[in-house]
């Protein structure tokens, strides 16, 4: 799987991604922190083991024990006491922050978040725009995204802006960010949601303030590419690759190879060729007809594709052979 | 030494219904130990199938659903049939009346029928395996486990009738405990690993019956749709997280207190010492049993619990870390000024101290707020759980197990053997989990059957670890095993220990003791033991 991300690996510190949002540096530091006192800490007893298995090891001379020490009130206070005091102090740092990426700003821009089994929905209700599995915001913008889920508990998280939160049925949660730098950057779904969990993914797009005023007014059309690239472009950015492959592999749907004019069974024994009008009907009410060997899980895409973007999908099906 | 009928407990009576019928706690113990062992088994050929699985982006050898279906039935092994029960039901139940000086439990019929309720629910859960295996992951998070359409509810009823046969071994401990003790044994002359196993039993009485009655009602809802944690019913999802993090947060410290028990044993012996600050040890359990109760909504800062209830379960998990750094820090201490001997046991114990610290420190970054919203979900967690539950429970129980095999069997293992199967354990280990908690703070979500390329490295690594993982557990069942048969004959006290298992022969009579013992000290008294 080759996402056309690459940040989260090849760039940043060997510990973290690259931090783009004006709350990673905080967490950052943070963890920094306490990555250091952990080695610190760590080598420390270590060094003391080491010392003590090397120094008291059983040699013939020493057959027992040279000392039964087996209590000393100071140190045992100051091992309780000092620790204690250490993680107060991380506990207070940490919920500082904490509250730094739950507050949001009163003034930032909405934007509503869909999870449902495979694929995120977002919708600009202001701009009028839906997206699937991608998100463009303006860099330097705080963006609060307003989350529900259609079926079962997902999570939405951005490792480079280190946010995330579960998305769940029947109730709005809130995640807020505000991007410092331009680029594409991974978002995964990190609650276990089933076959097509790991597939769930969306680029998250931060472009410049011009930039996000252009693709708004260009309303985010693809009105100029020939039909089958538009189906090619639409089989990532709709999210089909999450279920169907283009190579003849089964995954959670049937395959696109070969498919155009084939005959195919359905679950009750049916058969249809799948003409132009199946294929259209597959897209928009899944449910009419179930592949034989297939869940019935696709989402309706009714009204999230235009009809060019059918007619694309359904030229780039065409070709796949 | 030897006993008044001459006969130790494998001589005192013979065919399969002395062991399936027996009320004899030694024998209920080794039964148990060898039913954990094989849970252990398949657990862990679960583990080294979806790691196999793991070593390429995409699709290697199995579909997205039989991964998540590996890595469900790996977790719900794992934990409701090896790891809850291990140290307790089988080391506990052979060692606890004997260290106590004490015959047998108090109620040894209520401790044969706990063995027989986990053999029956086991059976629920295996049946789940052949039977469509269950797919939701071992926290069985709803919605998504009342709507899946594999064997959720064998596997639940399963985990539900494994608690009975928990909450009975609990009850049946704390009982032994108050009393059974002998002449001279007062609380504080008891040996560590019973006060370890007296805070676990506590446990193990008071939360089980929350997750019994969570699994009760999740089937109620698949079953007759009752609506309770279904939004589409009327329900809430997170409610049943918290019901289900009420058990599953005290039961991590059911798993690793009894590992932190057999850890004071381990110490003392090997290096001849009394324990330091025996007292800070003793009640540091009591304290992680109470405090553990309190901590369950850290498993829940991403999920929409309120922010005032978050920051409370923050700082009480903080506060839960000092007990087990105070256990930590006392252990290290002991071997000042000892006479340490590197046995197989020891080495577990260096082992243990070594990746339990990491565990514990890593812990601290997820108890940590905003460093958890990172975090949280992804393979760090992975890793931190692992060096925790593996690097400390099972670190311990193969101590344990190695330290307490020739006076179980009577038999010696192959000491060289020993030493090379703990180190391709320890070495296996790091190598697979070391490198998640670096996958997981660059990103890396858990639970993926796919995962971006830039990942393939560290992953692949982390397979490679699982292989010198299992050669070390293959070696170690091999030589184990092959003493049974051809092991040096084992002397009463192989190690010096000073506690009353030590003081009665190997393997131990019928009723543990010739003569019920006298206690005149405390338990690790070196001085006063004249060893």
């Amino acid at each position: 799987m080759t996402a056309e991300t690459q940040s989260l690996v090849s760039k940043g510190t060997f510990l973290l991604p690259e931090s783009a949002s004006t709350l990673s540096s905080n967490v950052d530091s943070l963890f920094y922190f306490l990555f250091w006192g952990s080695v610190v800490i760590f080598v420390g007893m270590l060094l003391v083991g080491i010392w003590f298995a090397y120094k008291y090891k059983r040699t013939p001379q020493n057959q027992e024990a040279s000392e039964q020490m087996i209590h000393n009130t100071a140190l045992e206070v100051s091992w309780t006491v000092i620790p204690l005091i250490i993680v107060m102090i991380i506990f207070a740092w940490g919920y500082k922050d904490y509250l730094r990426l739950t507050v949001v700003p009163p003034y930032a821009k909405e934007i509503r978040v869909t999870g449902k089994k495979w694929l995120w929905e977002f919708e600009y209700a202001k701009e009028g725009v839906k997206l699937l599995n991608e998100i463009v915001v303006p860099v330097n913008t705080p963006v609060r995204l307003v989350m529900t889920s259609e079926d079962v508990i997902h999570s939405f998280f951005v490792p480079n802006f280190r946010i995330k939160r579960d998305v769940l049925p029947n109730r709005y949660t809130r995640i807020w960010f505000e991007a410092t730098e331009v680029g594409d950057y991974q978002v995964f779904c990190t609650e276990y949601c089933g076959d097509g969990h790991s597939n769930m993914l969306a680029t998250l797009k931060v472009v410049s303030e011009s930039e996000y005023t252009e693709w708004l007014a260009a309303g985010n059309s693809n009105d100029d590419l020939p039909l089958d690239e538009l189906g090619k472009k639409l089989y990532t950015s709709k999210a089909c690759n999450t279920c169907h492959s283009t190579d003849g592999s089964s995954m959670t749907g049937p395959t696109w190879k070969g498919l155009y004019n084939s005959n195919r069974t359905m679950a009750d024994g049916s058969t249809a060729k799948a003409d132009d009008n199946y294929l259209r009907e597959s897209i928009v009410n899944p449910a009419a007809k179930i592949v034989a060997g297939y869940p019935p899980v696709m989402p309706t895409y009714a009204g999230l594709l235009s009809d060019r973007e059918i007619a694309g999908l359904i030229e780039f099906i065409k070709g796949v052979k | 030494m030897s006993t008044a009928t001459g006969k130790n407990f494998f001589e005192a009576a013979s065919g399969w219904k002395s062991w399936l019928f027996t009320l004899d706690h030694k024998r209920i113990g080794l039964m148990y130990l060898a039913a954990v062992c094989i849970a252990f088994g398949l657990g862990g050929l679960f583990a080294l199938l979806l790691r196999l699985e793991l070593l390429t982006p995409t699709q290697l050898l199995f579909s997205a659903k039989q991964y998540n279906q590996l890595f469900t039935l790996h977790g719900a092994v794992m934990v409701f049939l090896f790891i809850i029960p291990s140290i307790p039901a089988s080391l506990g139940n052979f060692f606890l009346p004997i260290q106590l000086g004490a015959k047998d439990v108090a109620f040894p019929r209520l401790n044969l029928a706990s063995f027989h309720i986990y053999i029956f629910g086991a059976l629920f859960c295996l049946y789940s395996i052949f039977a469509g295996a269950i797919d939701t992951g071992w926290t069985f998070y709803t919605p998504y486990s009342t709507q899946s359409d594999t064997s959720v509810i064998s596997m639940t009823l399963g985990a539900f009738i494994l608690g009975f046969s928990s909450i009975l071994t609990g009850v049946n401990f704390i009982a032994t405990i108050h009393k059974m003790r002998p002449k001279g044994m007062t609380w504080f002359r008891l040996p560590l690993f019973l006060w370890a196993m007296y805070a676990t039993s506590v446990i193990q009485v008071l939360a089980t019956p929350v997750l019994g009655i969570t699994l009760f009602l999740m089937i109620l809802e698949v079953s007759l749709g009752i609506g309770i944690f279904d939004p589409a019913l009327g329900g809430d999802p997170v409610l049943f997280q918290h019901f289900f993090w009420f058990y599953s947060h005290p039961a991590v410290y059911i798993m690793i207190l009894p590992a932190m028990g057999i850890m004071s044993e381990l110490v003392t012996t090997f290096c001849r010492k009394n324990i330091f600050g025996y007292s800070f040890v003793a009640y540091s359990s009591i304290a992680i049993a109470i405090i553990s109760f309190l901590v369950w909504g850290h498993h829940l800062f991403v999920s929409g619990q309120s922010e005032y209830a978050t920051m409370l379960f923050s700082l009480l998990t903080f506060l839960v870390a000092i007990p087990s750094a105070i256990k930590v820090f006392n252990w290290l201490v002991t071997m000042y000024k000892g006479s340490i001997s590197f046995d197989t046991p020891f080495l577990y114990f260096l082992s243990f101290m070594f990746l339990f610290s990491i565990g514990g420190l890593t812990g601290v970054f997820l108890g940590t707020l905003s460093i958890d919203v990172h975090l949280h979900d992804t393979y760090f967690v992975v890793a931190h759980f692992h060096y925790v539950m593996m690097g400390g429970t099972v670190m311990a129980f193969l101590g344990g197990l190695h330290y307490w095999w020739p006076k179980m069997v009577g038999k010696m293992y192959s000491e060289f053997w020993g030493r090379i199967s703990c180190l391709l354990v320890f070495i296996g280990f790091n190598s697979v989990f070391f490198v998640q908690f670096i996958m997981g703070s660059k990103g890396m979500p858990r639970r993926y059957y796919n995962y971006l390329d830039q990942f393939q490295p560290l992953h692949a690594f982390s397979t490679f670890g699982t292989w010198i993982l299992g050669l070390g557990f293959i070696i170690m069942a091999v030589y184990l095993l092959k003493s049974l048969k051809s092991g040096e004959k084992a002397p009463d006290n192989p190690w010096g220990g000073l506690t009353l298992e030590w003081k009665t022969t190997s393997p131990p009579p019928l009723e543990n003791f010739e003569t019920v013992p006298e206690i005149t000290h405390d338990p690790y008294d070196y001085e006063k033991a004249g060893l």
